[in-house]
């Protein structure tokens, strides 16, 4: 049964990311983007890990996918088509593509993968726990830096939303 | 008297007696799905009425009456003439997302109907993440209509959208917040878990002051993102037309149309399993019949049902600064002090328990 669930979760998500980057209307890829990242959210539901499903879902699915229906629908208009590219870089592509799954192919293939049993599912309280434990294994400087990096981004992202002040000598520039 | 509502086991079990495991696991979730589709389309469709009812009562008319027993037929007829009416577009819309959109938007809400707990039993999926689940799949329908208003090609859908895309992105922040203040209580997102902290007393009660402010919080923000009046700012008729559903006809605006009633049941009965005890009955009077939880949740899901009618029909619209100030200047800073002082109260061991 796991093993037809993840054949056409992989299939919808293998279809998805063609479709995403060879249609030629840009909110429909967004769109296909989206079923990508829900195929992905399907997966991680399959090995029961709920919450990093959860987490895709609502961080990919319902804010980065929503920004970027946003931006598209504020600069694009609905008759516009994106176009097409020329042959011979359509060819490099293609090539550096073919490269890139070539090594990835390669070292899957070439790797020995534990295989364990694995019953138990992760609760979002262990989780916390090993995200703010300083013992070994424990990921509180990660989570810190993190931190840090976030708080920067969001008071870098008011300080450019504000702008300049309004001034009398801005109206005198104007 | 002993009603099994273990609707997933009774029927798996049911179904393997007669056929094999592959197939029986596969019928059994056919059929739970199937179950909550009808229940899905019923809810829809008596919310309906119950909101045309409210909407009379309130301004002293009669409301639906001719059709069945007291107009209770009504909302039934309206669904079978708008699948009979013909399904109009723009030219030059996006056809494919075009008839996408109202499937996101009723796809999200059926989601969603799947976690809650009817009783102790009658819960089709008892995921471990419950509430962050909901929020998770509450985030999704808004694409739905982001998409419906810029695929029908037309200016006011697409400022309706817009608008829509707006409002639910900064009040589910609050919506977040606020169930999160729960959980600081419960100390568990799972559903059942939940519900089964709340047998010493419901968490309104226990988390007194702070789970009262997070409950209007909540009702407020609810509110908003179900993009209803006094916050029905996406489809104000007086400026937008029907909003971001304008060019949709016959049945895909019937699914918008539903899919908003339903959500407004899914807001009323999370509130209801996270602030007033799910199926439990009051000082635990009905103990010994499990089955009437269902009786219980729906009673107190619809009171909420009935509160946010409330709403609707007594405060006028908002402009959208205002909106967005409520949000982001006043519900924003109260929720993080609130959850400030619920984690003292927790750790203070200040909560009320029976």
């Amino acid at each position: 049964m796991e093993k037809y669930i993840f054949y056409i979760l992989s299939f919808i998500i293998i279809a998805f990311a063609v479709a995403s980057v060879s249609s030629r209307k840009m909110l429909r890829s967004v769109i296909y983007l989206l079923f990508v990242l829900c195929g992905i959210a399907g997966i991680y539901f399959l090995i029961d890990y709920n919450f990093l499903a959860a987490i895709q879902l609502t961080v990919y699915a319902g804010g980065i996918i929503v920004l970027i229906i946003f931006s598209v629908l504020l600069v694009h208009h609905i008759e516009m088509e994106l176009e097409m590219a020329k042959v011979s870089r359509k060819i490099l592509t293609g090539l550096l593509c073919a490269l890139g799954l070539g090594v990835f192919l390669y070292t899957i293939y070439t790797n020995d993968f534990n295989v364990i049993e694995n019953n138990i599912t992760t609760s979002t309280a262990h989780i916390g726990s090993k995200l703010l434990s300083y013992d070994t294994g424990g990921f509180i400087l990660p989570f810190e830096v993190v931190s840090v990096l976030l708080l920067a981004a969001m008071i870098g992202a008011i300080v450019i939303a504000k702008g300049r002040k309004l001034t009398d000598k801005n109206e005198e520039a104007l | 008297m002993n009603i099994s509502l273990n609707i997933t086991e009774t029927i798996q079990e049911w179904l393997m007696s007669m056929m094999p495991e592959g197939v029986a696991s596969i019928a059994a979730m056919v059929t739970v799905a199937l179950i909550y589709l009808i229940i899905f389309a019923v809810a829809g469709l008596y919310l309906v009425l119950l909101e045309r009812r409210v909407a009379a009562w309130f301004q002293l008319r009669i409301g639906p009456n001719r059709v069945g027993p007291l107009g209770l037929l009504q909302t039934m007829a309206d669904a079978l003439k708008l699948v009979s009416k013909e399904l109009t577009g723009t030219i030059k819309a996006d056809k494919f997302l075009y008839n996408l959109a109202p499937y996101f938007v009723i796809v999200s809400s059926l989601m969603a109907l799947a976690v809650f707990p009817f009783t102790k039993e009658f819960q089709a999926f008892d995921i471990n993440i419950g509430i962050f689940f909901l929020i998770a799949i509450s985030s999704i329908g808004v694409i739905g209509i982001l998409l419906g208003g810029w695929s029908s090609n037309n200016k006011f859908a697409l400022i309706g959208a817009m608008r829509s895309g707006v409002q639910t992105i900064s009040y589910e922040l609050s919506v977040g917040l606020s169930l999160l203040t729960m959980i600081v209580i419960t100390g568990s997102l799972q559903l059942s878990e939940i519900v089964e902290v709340q047998k010493q007393g419901w968490l309104i009660l226990q988390g007194h002051v702070p789970a009262i402010i997070a409950f209007m919080v909540y009702m407020i923000a609810g509110t908003a993102e179900t993009n209803r009046a006094p916050f029905d700012m996406v489809e104000a008729e007086s400026e937008l037309g029907a909003g971001f559903h304008t060019e949709y006809s016959g049945m895909k605006f019937a699914y918008f149309f539903l899919a908003e009633f339903i959500n407004m049941f899914i807001i009323a009965a999370i509130a209801t399993t996270v602030f007033f005890g799910a199926w439990l009955s009051p000082f635990g009077i009905t103990e010994s019949l499990p089955w009437l939880g269902v009786f219980w949740f729906l009673g107190k899901t619809l009171i909420l049902v009935f509160l946010m009618m409330w709403f609707r029909w007594t405060f006028p619209r908002l402009r959208v600064d205002q909106l967005l100030t409520l949000e982001w200047k006043y519900l924003l800073p109260i929720n993080l002090i609130n959850i400030l002082i619920m984690a003292i109260i927790v750790w203070l061991n200040l909560t009320i328990k029976f």
